[in-house]
C-alpha cells in the first residue's frame, strides 16, 4: 500500500537507470543514514558502539570486498584475512614513515598494497577455476600470515611483535589510539564504509562489473564477447582486495587500537568473511551488511543482551548457547533460502509491492 | 469477601515491607570484580582449571571471611574463548564496572594496555602480557607480578647452569628454544640472546606456527639433528602434551626439557604417560592440596557444592595458579582499603593498592599460604616485582618441588625492561606521562 511504484513515471534514461528506482527506497536509504548518523551515536552506548556498529562496519566492508571477487565475478578466495592483514600493516608502515600525513588518507592508501598483492595472488585464477582457485588462494593466506609473523620489520621490530596504534587526529579530534572515543571512530568508519560503498556500487552497475558478471556466468562466452579475462579476474582480484585492506586497516587502527595482529589475520577470520557473503547473498552489496550483521552483531547480541534482558545465562553457558543458537540460525536461512538474506530482503519487498490484495 | 480482601491487603502489605528490608541487604556494599575466563576453545584445557581456582579462592574468602573486611567481591567471568576480539568486547563491557581488569592472555593484555591508560583501570596481568609493563614508571596502570617471560628465560639459563655445576660451564653448550610462532612464544628470545653471547652459549630456535601446535613432527627431526643439551618450551595450549609426547617419542633426556610456567599443567605431562617422569617446568606457586588455603577451599567451598571443580582436581598446578591470581586481587584490595581508609574502593584505589602491595613470608602464613608461593612486592618503579621462582619436576603423578627457590637475573632483565618501555612510550607518541603520584611506603 505505501510500497508501490504506481504513479512514479520514468522521463528519462538516468531515471530509468537509478540503482533506486523507487522513491520509497530512495526515502528508506536516507531513513537509514539517519540512524547510522543521528540515532545510533546519540541512544547508543559506548559499548554498543565500540563493541557493536564498529566491527560491524569493519566487517561489512570486508564483506563488500569478498563480495566483488566470489559474489560479482565467481572467483572463490580464502585470503581475505591475509589481504585485509596487508591493509593494516602497510598502515602502519606508512604511518610511521608519515606520522604527519593524515591517518584516512593513510588508510586508502594502504589499500593500494592490498591491491597489488592481491593482483600478484589472483594470476592463478587465470588458469585455474572452483576449488583449486581457493586452495591458491589459501597459500596466500598461509604464506602472508607467515610474514606478518617472520617480518620484523613489518611491526617495526617491536619486542612484542604487536603493532601499536599511534594516536593520529582529524581536525584537531584524535581517531586513533586509546584517547580517540568510540563516537569518533564510529563517524569516521560510518564515512568510510558509506563512500566505499557507493564506489562499489557504482563499480558494480558499471562496464566493469558488468564484465565481471559476465565471466562469472559463463567466461568462455564473455571472452567471445570481447571481454579480456585478464583484465576482467584480475581486476576483480584488485578490488576486492583493495576493500579488504582498507577493512583491515580500519580493523586494527579504529577497532582493536593495536595488539597481535598477525593471530587477528587467520584463516579463521577468512572463513567467518566468507560465510558473511554466503549468508548474506552471493552478488549483492545489501547481503553483504546483512551478513556482516548476522555473523558479528548477533553473537555478541545474544552474548551480552541475553544476560542484560534477565536471561541468567553467564560466562562459559553464554559463550555456548551463542555458539548453537547462531549454528541453529545459519543452517535454517540456508533452508529456508538459500541465496542469502539479500534473496530473502528482496522477496520482502516484492510481496510488499502486492500488498494487501497478492496477485 | 470482605476479609479476603483484607487479608489480601495485609498480605500484600506484608510483602512489601519484607521487600523494603531486603532492600538494604541487596543493595549491601559489594566490590565487582570481572575475570576474562575461556571454558571454551583450543585452550580451555588450561582455561577451565585457572578459572576454577579464581573463582574458588574469590568465594571462598566471601563464604569464611564475609568477603574483604566485610565488603563482598560480586565475581564475574567474562567469556573469551582466548580469543583477542572477546576480549576486548569483555574490557569494554566491564571497564565502567570492575575494580581490576584481568585479561588472561597476552593478545588481550597488548591490546588492553593503552585503552587502560586513557580508561583509568589497573590491569593485572599475572606472569604473562608486555614484559616491558614492569616499569612502573611509563606504565602506572599495568601490574605484571610476580615475575616476566624475561626473568623467566633467565632463570632456565641459571637452571642450566645449576645442572652443569656453574655458569661458566655454560660455554659451548646448546639450548634449544621451542616456542609458539607468537608474540607470547617469542618474549623470551631478546634476553636469551644475549646471555647467549655473555656466557657463550648456543640457542637454537625451533618455533611452532600455532596451526600447527599438534603437528610438531619435523620440529622434533630438527631437535634430533641438532642434539640440545637443554629444551626450553615457550609453549601454551595443546603445544604443550605434543612437545612432552614428542620428547617422548624422541628419545630426548626427558629431564633436560624445561617448560615455563604456562607449559606446566598436569594435563600437559599427563599427556606423555609414565615417561614423562622427570619432565620440568618453572613454577611460582606450590601444587598439591597441603596448605590451609587449599583445605579452607575444600572445606568452605567445594565440599558446599559452590564449585564446579570436581574434588580431585583441586590443588593441580594451575588450579592454584588461579588461587594465587586471585589471592593477589585479595591482598590489593585490603591494601588499598588500608590506605584509602574506605571499605568500597574504586579502580584509581586498587591501583594504589596493587602498586603498594607487599605479601611478606608472615602475611603468607597468616592467610595459609606458607610455602605455597614467595613473597611479592611491588613498588612505584617496579611493577613486577622480578621474584623467585622454582623448577617444578612431574613425578609421574603430580608436580613436585625441586631444588630451591631461585632469584632472576634482575641486573640482566631490568635494563632490557626499561629501554623496551622507553621504546613503546617513543612509538606510541602522545603517551600520557605519570600523573599518579607514588605512595610513601613504596
Amino acid at each position: 500500500m505505501l510500497y508501490r511504484e504506481a504513479g512514479q513515471y520514468k522521463s528519462n534514461y538516468a531515471s530509468d537507470m537509478a540503482v533506486f528506482p523507487l522513491r520509497e527506497d530512495r526515502i528508506g536509504l536516507g531513513v537509514m543514514l539517519a540512524i547510522a548518523l543521528v540515532a545510533i551515536p546519540f541512544l547508543g552506548n559506548d559499548f554498543f558502539i565500540a563493541s557493536v556498529m564498529i566491527p560491524f562496519l569493519v566487517f561489512s566492508l570486508a564483506a563488500i570486498g569478498l563480495n566483488i571477487l566470489t559474489g560479482y565475478t565467481g572467483l572463490i578466495s580464502l585470503g581475505t584475512a591475509a589481504f585485509m592483514g596487508v591493509g593494516a600493516y602497510s598502515c602502519y608502515k606508512l604511518t610511521t614513515f608519515f606520522p604527519h600525513v593524515n591517518i584516512i588518507v593513510l588508510i586508502l592508501v594502504s589499500g593500494l598494497f592490498s591491491a597489488g598483492i592481491g593482483v600478484l595472488f589472483g594470476l592463478p585464477s587465470l588458469r585455474i577455476k572452483g576449488f583449486y582457485l581457493a586452495v591458491a588462494t589459501l597459500a596466500a593466506q598461509f604464506f602472508l600470515q607467515w610474514a606478518f609473523v617472520r617480518v620484523p620489520w613489518l611491526f617495526n621490530y617491536n619486542a612484542s611483535g604487536a603493532i601499536e596504534v599511534p594516536q593520529r587526529t582529524l581536525f584537531g579530534l584524535p581517531i586513533t589510539g586509546a584517547a580517540a572515543t568510540a563516537e569518533t571512530r564510529y563517524f569516521v568508519c560510518l564515512g568510510l564504509v558509506v563512500v566505499m560503498t557507493w564506489f562499489a556500487s557504482n563499480l558494480v552497475h558499471g562496464r566493469l562489473g558488468r564484465s565481471w558478471m559476465a565471466v562469472r556466468d559463463m567466461d568462455i562466452a564473455a571472452e567471445l564477447m570481447g571481454i579480456k579475462l585478464l583484465n576482467a579476474k584480475l581486476g576483480a582480484f584488485a578490488v576486492s582486495s583493495y576493500f579488504a585492506g582498507v577493512a583491515g586497516a580500519m580493523m586494527i587502527f579504529f577497532w582493536y587500537g593495536g595488539g597481535e595482529a598477525a593471530d587477528v589475520f587467520s584463516i579463521r577470520l577468512s572463513f567467518n568473511i566468507l560465510f558473511m557473503v554466503i549468508i548474506g547473498g552471493l552478488g549483492s552489496l545489501i547481503g553483504s551488511f546483512f551478513g556482516a550483521a548476522f555473523l558479528s552483531v548477533l553473537p555478541t547480541a545474544l552474548k551480552f543482551g541475553l544476560p542484560a534482558l534477565g536471561v541468567p545465562l553467564t560466562g562459559a553457558t553464554a559463550e555456548h548457547v551463542t555458539f548453537m543458537l547462531v549454528g541453529a540460525l545459519i543452517i535454517l536461512f540456508l533452508i529456508v533460502e538459500p541465496h542469502g538474506l539479500a534473496r530473502l530482503w528482496q522477496i520482502g519487498k516484492q510481496k510488499l509491492r502486492t500488498w494487501p490484495f497478492p496477485y | 469477601m470482605k476479609t479476603s480482601n483484607l487479608m489480601k491487603g495485609a498480605a500484600l502489605g506484608a510483602l512489601l515491607a519484607s521487600a523494603a528490608a531486603i532492600v538494604p541487604a541487596a543493595a549491601q556494599e559489594t566490590i565487582y570484580f570481572s575475570n576474562n575466563a575461556y571454558r571454551t576453545g583450543p585452550f580451555s584445557g588450561s582455561g577451565i582449571p585457572i578459572g576454577d581456582g579464581m573463582r574458588d579462592y574469590i568465594t571462598m574468602i566471601n563464604e569464611r571471611d564475609g568477603g574483604v573486611n566485610g565488603v563482598k567481591i560480586v565475581y564475574e567471568e567474562c567469556e573469551t574463548g582466548y580469543d583477542t576480539k572477546k576480549s576486548i568486547e569483555c574490557y569494554e563491557q566491564v571497564k565502567s564496572k570492575t575494580i581490576v581488569y584481568s585479561p588472561w592472555s597476552t593478545g588481550a593484555t597488548l591490546a588492553a594496555i593503552p585503552r587502560a591508560h586513557v580508561d583509568k583501570l589497573p590491569i593485572l596481568s599475572m606472569a604473562y602480557g608486555l614484559s616491558a609493563s614492569a616499569d612502573g614508571t611509563n606504565f602506572p596502570w599495568v601490574f605484571i607480578p610476580p615475575l616476566t617471560y624475561w626473568d623467566g628465560a633467565s632463570l632456565m639459563v641459571k637452571h642450566m647452569a645449576a645442572e652443569l655445576g656453574g655458569l661458566d660451564k655454560l660455554k659451548g653448550k646448546k639450548l634449544g628454544l621451542i616456542h609458539l610462532d607468537a608474540p607470547f612464544g617469542k618474549e623470551p628470545i631478546p634476553v636469551l640472546e644475549s646471555l647467549a653471547k655473555k656466557y657463550g652459549f648456543e640457542l637454537k630456535l625451533y618455533p611452532v606456527a600455532a596451526a600447527d601446535m599438534q603437528n610438531q613432527g619435523s620440529l622434533w627431526l630438527s631437535i634430533r639433528r641438532d642434539r640440545p643439551d637443554f629444551l626450553y618450551n615457550q609453549g601454551w595450549g595443546a603445544m604443550n602434551p605434543t612437545a612432552v609426547k614428542e620428547a617422548v617419542k624422541n628419545n630426548f633426556p626427558i629431564s633436560k626439557l624445561v617448560g615455563v610456567w604456562w607449559a606446566g599443567g598436569d594435563d600437559d605431562a599427563r599427556a606423555g604417560g609414565p615417561e614423562a617422569k622427570g619432565y620440568k617446568s618453572l613454577n611460582f606457586n606450590a601444587a598439591g592440596q597441603n596448605f590451609p588455603v587449599i583445605q579452607d577451599i575444600l572445606k568452605f567451598v567445594v565440599e558446599k557444592g559452590k564449585s564446579t571443580t570436581p574434588k580431585e582436581k583441586v590443588g593441580e598446578n594451575l588450579y592454584n595458579r588461579g588461587v594465587y591470581n586471585s589471592m593477589l586481587v585479595v591482598e590489593a584490595i585490603r591494601t588499598a582499603q588500608k590506605l584509602t581508609g574506605k571499605k568500597v574502593i574504586n579502580p584509581e584505589d586498587m591501583r594504589r593498592g596493587l602498586e603498594s602491595l607487599n605479601v611478606d613470608e608472615a602475611r603468607l602464613k597468616e592467610i595459609g599460604m606458607a610455602g605455597f608461593a614467595s613473597p611479592v612486592k611491588i613498588s612505584c618503579a617496579d611493577h613486577s616485582g622480578h621474584h623467585k621462582a622454582y623448577v617444578a619436576e612431574w613425578d609421574g603423578t603430580k608436580w613436585t618441588q625441586k631444588g630451591e627457590w631461585i632469584e632472576p637475573m634482575k641486573d640482566e632483565v631490568r635494563p632490557l625492561i626499561e629501554a623496551n618501555a622507553k621504546d613503546y612510550v617513543e612509538k606510541a607518541g602522545n603517551w600520557p606521562k605519570r600523573a599518579e603520584s607514588c605512595e610513601k611506603s613504596s
